[in-house]
């Protein structure tokens, strides 16, 4: 396991990037020896055989692996949606590893946000009310709901599609409504399972784009499982499993920014991408 | 996590497929609309039976011979194998001796051929005494009722029903006609007001009304009675008279202490008990079947609401990725499925109540809408969504985040 970290140097253009070292940041994420087993009959499938891992306020961390390396089974210990069969997982300082089911959803609600790969939106439902669903269980006021979400969806550049439901749509769009929702209850950590997988690639730097904002103009901690290095590559930092445990640990020395390639490349109109989608 | 805000959650979800939903409050409106109708369709009936009832008297008796015939309304038609034991003498007595009564009239019934002209018709000619439409309060339209003169001397008059009166005498006047019972001729003296049917749907305009001595004489050729209306002073006296003529007849006809009756009295409450008990078997059994389709709709709500868990196990898994707690989703489905099987029974009881409003115009039935009806009805569709909604609603909230969504 590689525990030296190589410092990156951020460069970023326009965005100026006043970015505490990630290395001094306190611990969003602390896994300590996690184990997961499946039982499945009498064979016993180990997911996870002992990840040890600290992720800091601010990061941005992509997870790479072959497929089966147990990435999706270490974001969802993170997301709070499972928990380790052994081990020690703590979430903003507080020891997550052995709630209940109640207790993992109420960290869920306040703590995380969610981004998948098929985006996950509730169907038959406005762009706004799929972002105001989470505020729903949180007990928002209608108003501030509204306002959060419209503002959440402003903030992903979706301004005047607040009616719109998922099928009316693009790929792209409806990925940064499922971006809006994760970001509306102002979580801690924000964790994406293959966000770009079901994307074109302008679109897949389009949503990168969105994620490096929130990184660095709001601090957002963020985790991103993707099997594409091309992807990976917009992260500062990467970790690649294999055979559920952490082969590779490495800091990016000069992360790819999303908001320079889109001004290279060729302006296309919001509409003409929801023709063509 | 509040209620309020999960009602409102499952009102969005309801929203999203308002078709579906309609289609799931299809078995609860059809149940509870059933239900409705057939209640009101019932207490209408037992309504109209009352009033008729009523109609002909509340303080009136009737003296019949013969035992009492259990459960029956119109028993005691004679008992003519030990001869009759009710005779005319045993009614004047009645009328002479007891206190409490007003009013005797005997009953003769013979059915007869009755000719006018070239018409004719047969019909049940009823021998009764002058008092009869006093004591069943049933007016003469036109001319008079025969007297008790005619009753003495046995005259052939007859006073004929509305029915009659068209069939025999289409166009014309009645009164002072001439017509033949049986071949014997009769005058008629007058024309009884339009009375309409029966409880049991009898058209009692269908009658023709002769003294019960012209009956007993010319047309059956005995002295027989076999049954006779008497009315008691008041109401409350029906009791009273009751007795009274069970006393007076048991004497005279020298019944021994404890031998039984061999005549039945009877008030009009008894009968009105009878008409009652015939008819909420009717209502308690045609709300049975309403009920059964009730509960058919209730399984449909839950065979509905285990297939939108079923379809819905991804957005139960985003709801809960997002973190909606197991007891919010499974109170969501909860309420879903109480405010369908609610909506449908409100709908069922709108539809209920314009249909029995229509019954009665389309078929001629009356109905009576009763408050009980729809009180039962919603406080069971709303049983019904929690009963067949709480399974589903628990596969729902037992479902495991991950697992549901992956489901495609
Ligand atoms: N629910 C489960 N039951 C049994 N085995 C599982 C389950 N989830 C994952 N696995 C197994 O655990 C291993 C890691 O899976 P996963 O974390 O999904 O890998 P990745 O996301 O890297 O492709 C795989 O061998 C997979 O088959
Ligand atoms: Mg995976």
């Amino acid at each position: 396991m590689q525990t030296a970290f190589e410092v990156g140097t951020f460069d970023n253009g326009a965005h100026k990037v006043v970015l505490t070292p990630a290395a001094e940041a306190p611990e969003v994420i602390r896994l300590e020896g996690i184990h997961k087993t499946y039982s499945m009959g009498d064979v016993e499938v180990h997911a996870l055989r002992g990840v040890t891992l600290g992720i800091r306020e601010g990061e941005f961390v992509a997870i790479m692996g072959a497929s089966g390396s147990g990435k999706s089974t270490t974001m969802n210990i993170i997301g709070c949606l499972d928990s380790p069969t052994r081990g020690h997982y703590e979430l903003d300082g507080e020891d997550v590893s052995g709630l209940s089911k109640d207790e993992r959803a109420d960290i869920r609600l306040r703590k995380l946000g969610f981004v998948f790969q098929g985006f996950n939106l509730l169907s038959r439902t406005s762009a706004l009310e799929n972002v105001e669903l989470p505020m729903l269980y949180a007990g928002v006021e209608p108003a501030e709901r509204h306002r959060r979400a419209t503002e959440a969806l402003h903030a992903v550049g979706l301004a005047g599609r607040e009616q719109n439901h998922p099928n009316q749509l693009s790929g792209g769009q409806q990925q940064r409504v499922a971006i809006a929702r994760a970001l509306v209850n102002d979580p801690k950590l924000i964790l994406a399972d293959e966000p770009t997988g079901a994307l074109d690639s302008r679109t897949s730097v389009e949503v990168m784009d969105i994620f490096q904002r929130l990184n660095r103009e709001r601090g957002i901690t963020l985790v991103l499982v993707t099997h594409e290095p091309d992807i990976a590559a917009y992260a500062d930092r990467v970790v690649v499993f294999k055979d559920g445990r952490i082969q590779k640990d490495y800091r990016v020395t000069a992360p790819r920014d999303a908001a320079e390639e889109l001004r290279n490349l060729p302006a296309v109109e919001d509409d003409e991408v929801e023709e063509e989608a | 996590m509040n209620v309020l805000m999960i009602i409102r959650i499952a009102f969005r979800a309801l929203a999203r497929n308002k078709s579906r939903a309609a289609l799931t409050m299809l078995g609860i409106i059809i149940g509870v609309s059933a239900v409705i109708v057939m209640v009101s369709i019932g207490q209408g009936a037992s309504a109209t039976v009352q009033s008729q009832i009523e109609s002909m008297g509340t303080n009136l008796l009737f003296v019949s011979a013969g035992a009492q015939n259990v459960g029956g309304v119109r028993g005691g038609a004679g008992d003519s194998n030990t001869g009759s034991p009710l005779t005319v003498e045993d009614l004047e007595a009645v009328k002479r001796e007891v206190p409490s009564v007003s009013l005797v009239s005997p009953v003769v019934n013979s059915r007869a051929q009755l000719v006018a002209g070239n018409q004719n018709w047969s019909t049940q000619v009823q021998g009764v005494s002058d008092q009869f439409p006093e004591i069943r309060k049933w007016a003469v339209q036109s001319g008079g009722f025969f007297t008790d003169a005619d009753v003495r001397t046995a005259a052939r008059v007859v006073v004929i029903g509305q029915t009659i009166a068209d069939n025999l005498f289409p166009g014309q006047d009645a009164v002072g006609q001439t017509l033949r019972v049986s071949n014997m001729p009769f005058r008629v003296v007058g024309v009884m007001a339009r009375k309409g049917q029966d409880p049991q749907g009898r058209d009692q305009d269908d009658a023709a009304f002769a003294p019960y001595t012209s009956v007993q004489k010319k047309l059956l050729g005995n002295t027989r009675v076999q049954v006779a209306y008497v009315s008691a002073v008041s109401q409350d006296a029906t009791y009273t008279a009751q007795t009274q003529i069970a006393e007076l007849l048991r004497q005279r006809h020298k019944l021994a202490p404890g031998a039984a009756d061999d005549f039945t009295v009877r008030n009009m409450s008894d009968v009105a008990e009878a008409a009652n008990q015939t008819n909420s078997t009717m209502t308690v059994l045609l709300g049975c079947i309403a009920g059964v389709s009730l509960l058919v709709g209730g399984i449909g709500i839950m065979n509905i609401m285990l297939v939108s868990v079923t379809e819905r196990t991804r957005e139960i898994g985003i709801r809960m990725a997002i973190g909606a707690r197991s007891s919010a989703v499974r109170t969501q489905f909860l309420i879903e499925s109480i405010v369908l099987s609610l909506t449908g029974g409100a709908t069922g009881i709108v539809l209920g109540v314009v249909a029995s409003v229509t019954v009665p115009l389309l078929l001629g039935w009356p109905t009576l809408v009763s408050t009980a009806s729809i009180v039962g009805s919603v406080l069971f569709s709303a049983a019904v969504g929690i009963f067949f909604g709480y399974y589903p609603a628990r596969k729902a909230a037992g479902l495991d985040p991950i697992e549901a969504l992956r489901y495609e």
